[in-house]
This record gives structure tokens, sequence and C-alpha cells, in this order.
């Protein structure tokens, strides 16, 4: 922080106005009308009536059989694909953190002159359309795409590689969605780091592996969690890549969520419910995320 | 010693991780070209695709959901920029007041909150007050999920004055309102453009948030890409992202040349 300028420090609460009124008009109330939302009871053809329930989240996690008279026991329908979203988010952030950590390094150890080049080249994706990267990707993966007519042209594969609408290929698509996301932030941790730490391990005999686990690790954590959050989040709760590239077997909580607003099928009470779940889930990664910065800050 | 920055595969990681990155895009842009109406077999080097885009029976409809997007990304950006410059000045500049903690969770809000989640309440929000959904819901939404990508930008850029210049520019009997013009608001200004970018980008790009408070009939470029695509991709599909792929770069090389000679004065 810059620090106070007596001269600014009577504006600062005017100043702020405009974003008080736009983000909490526009974004902080509309997510509390929405835990609302989630309490009231469905009307057909979309919309709500204004009856305080709990059928929304009976629903998500209560199972009472076909006619609702049997006893109830733990629905696993929604618990499933919740469960198929934490798993796709968790196994990108690591495929990302793996080839991440070590692009971001790479980059952060060239010369200046070809650093710039080297990041430019990371950026350019991130300010890249995800539909259309995501269009992208359907195109040269799909069954008689470029990638399976190259492999069955060297001999590879003798026909097809069925990718998409597997779980695969929806990794695939989560991955190099947020790729960019993992990268940029390890860099700028790599930026700041200071090279003599590695070569003081060097000269007590500490081999590079263990100089990378023992000394760069620990410092660079901020940037490495900083990474997985922006990662994790996002994907967890991703759309384009699981509706492009996926089918029915490899639904995910953002195309629940989708389905319940779309025409007159919908269920928007249970469509908020889904919503804040998925909020809950990625406020616990947040203040997760929280703590361990302000342990780190502490340190 | 170069020993201690060296990890042997760390290249071959980073050539991987560009060519996932870039493959996709690139095959895209090669098929762009191609002659022949299927997708699959090359028929020669063309731009009959281009002139599709431009002229062929979907050229209305594209063309609709491209002033749209430009037109909203527009005013969302730039309003999204004068939000967050008053924001990033009381937050950089105010010293501690009360709220400051609040106004700062606040205006990271629409990052930290999924997008779908947005999009969710959004869609509840617009009709529960009983607004219409169309252009104006569109504009209102891109708006405030714009600011935090214009603040971050112009707060850095902020953080990286000193108090001197504006303090040197008091002690010459400017007036407040001077000093902001003719000292602060120059030295800042790179930090604008590149938040009005960042802003502008992040609204033309959206889909998400776009389809769930666009209503019946409306369109953006990404809705209307992506209403195609679920019927299959065509090549015209491939030249518009071509084009769209064009004024991302162009974007990105301008926002990257503003931030550089930005660097260069103080």
């Amino acid at each position: 922080m810059a620090g106070g300028d007596d001269s600014w420090r009577p504006l600062a609460p005017r100043l702020l106005i405009p974003t008080w009124v736009v983000i909490g008009l526009f974004s902080l109330l509309p997510v509390i009308l929405m835990a609302v939302y989630s309490f009231l009871t469905k009307e057909f053809r979309g919309g709500v009536i204004w009856d305080f329930t709990l059928a929304a989240y009976d629903q998500f996690f209560i199972d009472r059989g076909l006619f609702g008279d049997e006893p109830a026991r733990l629905e696993w329908t929604y618990i499933n694909i919740f469960g198929r979203s934490l798993l796709q988010a968790a196994i990108c952030t690591a495929l990302c953190l793996v080839v991440g950590f070590p692009t971001a390094w790479f980059i952060a150890t060239r010369p200046a002159r070809t650093r710039a080049v080297w990041l430019f080249l990371i950026t350019i994706p991130y300010w890249v359309n995800l539909l259309i990267r995501t269009v992208s990707l359907k195109f040269l993966i799909r069954d008689n795409g470029p990638l399976n007519e190259a492999l069955m042209s060297i001999g590879l594969t003798s026909g097809p590689l069925p990718l998409v609408n597997t779980n695969l290929a929806v990794q695939l698509g989560l991955f190099y969605s947020y790729l960019p996301f993992m990268v940029l932030p390890i860099y700028a941790a790599v930026e700041r780091y200071n090279f003599a730490l590695s070569e003081a391990a060097a000269d007590l005999y500490a081999s590079r592996w263990t100089t990378l686990r023992e000394i760069v690790l620990p410092v660079v954590k901020p940037g490495i969690i900083a990474g997985c959050i922006l990662v994790f989040v996002p994907a967890l709760g991703a759309f384009l890549a699981p509706d492009l590239l996926g089918g029915a077997k490899t639904f995910m909580i953002g195309s629940l969520i989708e389905e319940q607003f779309k025409g007159s099928q919908g269920n928007w009470p249970f469509g908020a419910a889904v919503s804040m779940i998925l909020l809950t889930l990625v406020l616990i990664a947040l203040i997760f995320y929280a703590r361990t910065a302000a342990r780190e800050g502490a340190r | 010693m170069k020993g201690v920055r060296h990890y042997p595969g760390f290249l071959g990681l980073t050539i991987l991780c560009l060519v996932i990155l870039y493959a996709p895009l690139i095959v895209v842009m090669a098929y762009s070209f191609n002659g022949s109406t299927s997708i699959t077999q090359w028929g020669g080097f063309s731009m009959r695709w281009y002139v599709d885009v431009f002229t062929g029976p979907d050229a209305k409809r594209f063309g609709q959901a491209a002033w749209n997007s430009i037109t909203i990304a527009l005013m969302a950006a730039t309003a999204a920029t004068i939000i967050a410059t008053a924001a990033a000045l009381a937050m950089v500049k105010g010293g501690r007041f009360r709220g400051r903690g609040a106004s700062f969770a606040l205006i990271n809000l629409p990052l930290m909150v999924p997008e779908i989640v947005t999009a969710v309440a959004s869609l509840i929000f617009f009709t529960a007050i009983g607004l219409t959904t169309g252009y104006g819901t569109i504009l209102v939404a891109h708006m405030a999920f714009c600011i935090p990508f214009a603040f971050l930008p112009i707060a850095a850029r902020l953080e990286g004055i000193e108090a001197s210049y504006e303090q040197a520019a008091r002690d010459l009997y400017a007036t407040r309102a001077q000093a902001f013009r003719l000292i602060l608001l120059p030295l800042l200004a790179p930090g604008l453009a590149s938040g009005w970018l960042l802003a502008f980008i992040i609204s033309l790009d959206d889909f998400i948030i776009t389809n769930f408070v666009k209503g019946a009939g409306m369109e953006t470029l990404p809705t209307a890409i992506f209403g195609s695509v679920k019927q299959g991709i065509k090549p015209n599909i491939m030249a518009i992202s071509t084009l769209m792929l064009a004024v991302s770069v162009l974007f990105v090389t301008a926002a990257y040349l503003i931030n550089r000679k930005g660097r260069q004065t103080p």
C-alpha cells in the first residue's frame, strides 16, 4: 500500500459510492436474492411462487422414491455429479500444476528480452475467447478430426480414437481452458525468487531436485496456491468444456445448473439451491486459501 | 553459473504447454481457409468463408450479434474503467478508513463467485425486479463484473506512482483538481488503458452470463456462435473464430506495448 495521502483521505468514501452501487446492486444483491429463491416453491414453466419451503434442498439430498412415499434415503444422483465435478476440477488443477510450474520457472529464468516473448506467447491464449478455444479443441479431437487423421496416417491407431463425449475430452478441455491461470501467478512468484537461496543450497551440496523441493517450493508456495485456486474455482463450475466436449455421462455442476433455467423444464429454486451449494464449496476453498496466505504472510 | 536455474525437462514441458495451447487454434485458423464445404476434406486455399461471413445467409445474424457485442463491450468497459478508477484512488491513496476491507471484498466479489452462479443470480434478480431481459440487462451485468478486471491494472499502476509528484504540484499552488488532471491522470494513463482493454475483452468474450440474461431473440457474438456450433462446426464459424482471434491478438499486443511504454516513463 502506498500509504495514506492526506488530501485523498476525506474523499475515499465518496469515491467508492459508484462501486458500492453497481457491484452491490448487480452482484451482491442478486446473490442474496438467489439464496432466498433457493427456499421458494417452484412454479411450472419456470419462475417461483413466494412460498417458503426446503423442497429444493430436499430434492438434492433426499430420495423418497418415484411417488414420494418410500422411506427417505440419501439421493446420490446430484451428489455424484458434484463428486465428478470435484474430481475433474482436482485432476485439472494437478495437471495444470505439473505442466504449469516448470513452464513458469522456465520463463522466469530466461534473460529479460526472451522472457517477454515467452510470457507474451503464454498470455495470448488467455485473452482468446474461451468459447472459440473450446470449439477449436472439439474440432481438433473429434472422431474424423485432424488429430485422429494424423494418428491413423502414421499408423499409431487403426480406427479413430473416440475422444469426444468422454471424461477424458472434458478433462482435456478444462486443462486447456485454465492452464494460463496456473502459469501466470507462479511466474510472478518465481520472478521475485532470490536465486542466491538456490546457490547457497547448491554450495551446501544439495542436489538440484532437493533444492527445488526444500527451498524453491516453500518460497514460491503463495504463487502456487493462488494458481491452484484460480484453476480449481472456475473448473468446478465450468460449463463450456463439459457441454461442448462431454455427453450425458460427463455431466458436471455447470450443466446441471444451466438445465434448471432452460425453458419450461426448469426448476428455478432447485437451480438456485445447486448454485448455493457450489458457492459454499468455492467459499470453503477461498477461506482455505486466505488462511494459508495469512499464515505464509505472518512468517 | 546457470546451474541453479536450469532443470532438465522444463524446456520440454514449456514447449508441450505451448503446443497444447496453440494447436487447436492453429488448426482452426488453417481450416478457415479451406475451399471445401466439408470440414474434413482439404479443398485448397480459399477466402470463400470470409466472404461468406460478410455476405452469406448468416451474415445479417452475425453482423447484428457483432454489433451488439461491440457496443456493449465499449460501454461496459468505459463505465467499469471510470468506476474502477474512482475505487482505485480511494483504495490506494485513501489510507485507512472505515469500510476499506469491506470495499476491497466487494470489488473482488465478481472474481470470487463462479461465473455460472453470477449468471443465475443475475437472471433471478432481473426477473424479480421485473426487468425484461435483453440488451440493457446484458450491459448492466457486464458493467458490474468488468469492474474488478479494470481495477487490478489501474490500482497496480497507482501504487507505483509516488505521492511526491502530486505533492510538488500542490506546493506550487495547483488546486487538487489541477494536480489530479495535469499530474496524476497522465501518469496513470497506461494503467487506465490496460484496465479498459482488459474489461473490453472480458465483456466481448463473455458467454455464460450473457447466455442467462440475454432474453429471447437477443444475441451477442459468443451466444450466436454457440447456437451455431450446437448444430455442428461449420466452416464459416471457423472464419469468424479466426477473425475474433485476430482481434484478441491485436488487443493483447496493444496492451503489452502500452504497458512497456508506461514502464519506460516514471
